[in-house]
């Protein structure tokens, strides 16, 4: 090892931080853009918040950018909600049933994983156009074709977490005396708190980030998302507002994964040290 | 073998049955009526494309329209298939260029700046994927900032216009788009080397590019190949990257395609068939590196 860190190859390392700059610089130019003085999103014309507060055409005071907010964030919602607890229970059932089909059912609960997210949102869209017609466009299709991506990202994460969980410690409560309902509640769900967690977490920046499935599934301007907002006005006439919509979008999603990273991080200290102590 | 579960059978119905009914519901039926549309007919008078349900009925038609458009000589989606394979060929190649240097950073020499790195690098990932567009839209405007600096830097002697469907544009905001979903498993995997295999080689006399070469990298093939596939199968279904910053049919990939296929209700059918083809190809690609893989692993352990 100490051969290895001899010398720290310098040119590699001002490589890695230029990369770490064009990775984020352009999206906090974006930002700052957001207080430009003019309606430009392209050259600086001076500071204000005209964008945000006062103007007529601001954040605050546009149907279209408050509600965009709005409908990203709801669906977001709803997703977590729906998506996180059918996944944990498919999940469980996956590891914990040692039967016929089960690997055929594993295969079908991450399929939409290795489908590009285009043939999927085709694939739903035809389903609900043409079959399953009860579940009409907008905020209703947009959940299920949500929930239907995000599904196998709760999966893959809950059969992680299952994995390393040896089934002998829900056997020994049972033995002990625990039903299996006991078993799961008492035994298994504690030990996956933290899985379930970084869930919600991913499931959530998954909804806010989407866009195919989100845009195929939409039916008029009510159901529009800040990605759908983004994309069809970004090469338009669209003003500095619509950086200050994206802004706020990117914040609130900081804001609420950070938050989920440190539940993860504490429950997993505290989960860890449990589970090593069952152990001995 | 153990019993099939120590849970009774209908505890785990209860707990994994909704699951199971939403996979059979939506990703189950929602492929099956993928393939309904694309094998259906055109109904002759009101021109909507009419779903065959049940197989008896399968029409090859459309699945023929996309074969012979995919002809070489000639084909309507000849040009666009290949224009789609080269971008992704490109941008897959400058994001190992670019990717690899940084996973291989962290996951060998970051020391003590490791887990300030990694925060950095999945920043990206959380950062909206249409804001991190709508910044480069306004970068690459003709008076933005990057004609700015190549103006100072005596580049350009005019404001160049980067996104009226430029193909070099494209692949770079694709690599831009994608290179952070690259970078992570690719790291993971670099972090999962076994580094006595570095030491032994520098032990033996080897210089750190010969154990790069010998050694490191030759290990490092079965991350590159799963970041690859990571970015690659979004890529082909990617219509919105290629729309934001060019726009121009001169520049179209496959997803802009079948997007345009799709949203026109006429043409749905055609669309519905390039889907499928879409996926059965890709289907296939994967199987073939899933098959490649397994054989690589079994080899090793032998």
């Amino acid at each position: 090892m100490s051969a290895l860190r001899r010398r720290r190859p310098r040119a590699l390392t001002a490589f890695v931080w230029l990369y770490i700059a064009w990775s984020l610089l352009p999206a906090l130019i974006a930002i700052g853009f957001s207080f430009n003085g003019g309606r430009s999103r392209s050259v600086w014309q001076g500071f204000s918040t005209q964008w945000w507060l006062d103007g007529a055409t601001s954040l605050l005071h546009s149907d279209v950018y408050l509600n965009a907010l709005e409908q990203s964030f709801k669906l977001a919602a709803i997703n977590v909600a729906i998506a996180v607890p059918l996944g944990v229970g498919l999940a469980i059932v996956l590891s914990r049933w040692f039967g016929r089909g089960s690997g055929t059912l594993g295969l079908l609960a991450t399929l939409p994983l290795v489908v590009p997210e285009l043939v999927l949102a085709i694939a739903v869209f035809l389903l609900l156009t043409e079959l399953l017609t009860f579940v009409h466009l907008g905020t209703m299709a947009q959940a299920v074709g949500q929930i239907t991506f995000c599904l196998p990202f709760v999966v893959v994460i809950m059969r992680g977490r299952l994995a390393s969980i040896p089934t002998d410690l829900e056997e020994a409560a049972m033995d002990l005396g625990a039903s299996p309902l006991q078993a799961l509640r008492l035994v298994l769900i504690p030990l996956l708190q933290p899985a379930i967690v970084a869930s919600v977490v991913i499931t959530f920046a998954v909804s806010i980030d989407d866009f195919v499935i989100t845009q195929y599934l939409a039916s008029d301007d009510s159901s529009q998302t800040v990605p759908m907002l983004i994309y069809n006005t970004a090469r338009g006439s669209a003003t500095p507002a619509l950086n200050a919509t994206a802004a706020v979008l990117v914040v609130v999603t900081g804001l609420i994964v950070g938050l989920g990273a440190l539940a993860y991080f504490l429950l997993r200290r505290r989960r860890g040290m449990g589970a090593a102590a069952v152990h001995g | 073998m153990r019993g099939r579960s120590f849970y009774p059978f209908r505890y785990l119905l209860a707990i994994g049955g909704p699951g199971l009914v939403w996979v059979g519901l939506f990703v189950v039926a929602s492929l099956y009526a993928l393939f309904a549309i694309a094998l259906g007919s055109l109904d002759p008078i009101l021109f909507q494309p009419q779903p065959a349900w049940n197989p008896l009925d399968w029409s090859f038609a459309n699945f023929e329209q996309v074969i012979s458009g995919l002809s070489p000589s000639g084909g309507q989606f000849w040009g666009v298939f290949t224009r789609t394979l080269l971008y992704i060929v490109l941008a897959a190649a400058g994001c190992v260029a670019i990717g690899y240097p940084v996973a291989y950073y962290v996951a060998i020499h970051a020391g003590r700046s490791k887990a300030l790195l990694l925060v950095l690098l999945v920043t990206p990932l959380l950062v909206s994927y249409m804001l991190r567009m709508l910044a480069w839209v306004g970068l690459l405007a003709p008076d933005g900032y990057v004609n700015e600096v190549l103006g100072w830097l005596n580049v350009v002697s005019e404001p160049s216009g980067w996104l009226d469907g430029r193909p070099s544009t494209v692949v770079i905001a694709l690599i831009y788009g994608w290179v952070p979903y690259f970078i992570l498993p690719l790291y993971a995997s670099l972090e999962r080397l076994d580094r006595r295999y570095l030491e032994a080689a520098s032990d033996l006399g080897a210089t750190r590019v010969r154990t790069f070469i010998h050694v490191t990298l030759p290990l490092s093939v079965p991350g590159i190949l799963a970041g690859l596939v990571l970015i690659a199968l979004p890529m082909f279904g990617d219509y919105y990257t290629n729309q934001l910053v060019s726009g121009a049919a001169t520049t179209s990939m496959a997803g802009n395609l079948i997007n345009t296929y799709v949203e026109g209700s006429q043409q749905r059918a055609v669309g519905a068939a390039l889907a499928a083809t879409l996926l059965i190809f890709l289907a296939a690609v994967l199987s073939f590196y899933l098959r490649a893989t397994a054989r690589a692993a079994r080899q090793v352990l032998r």
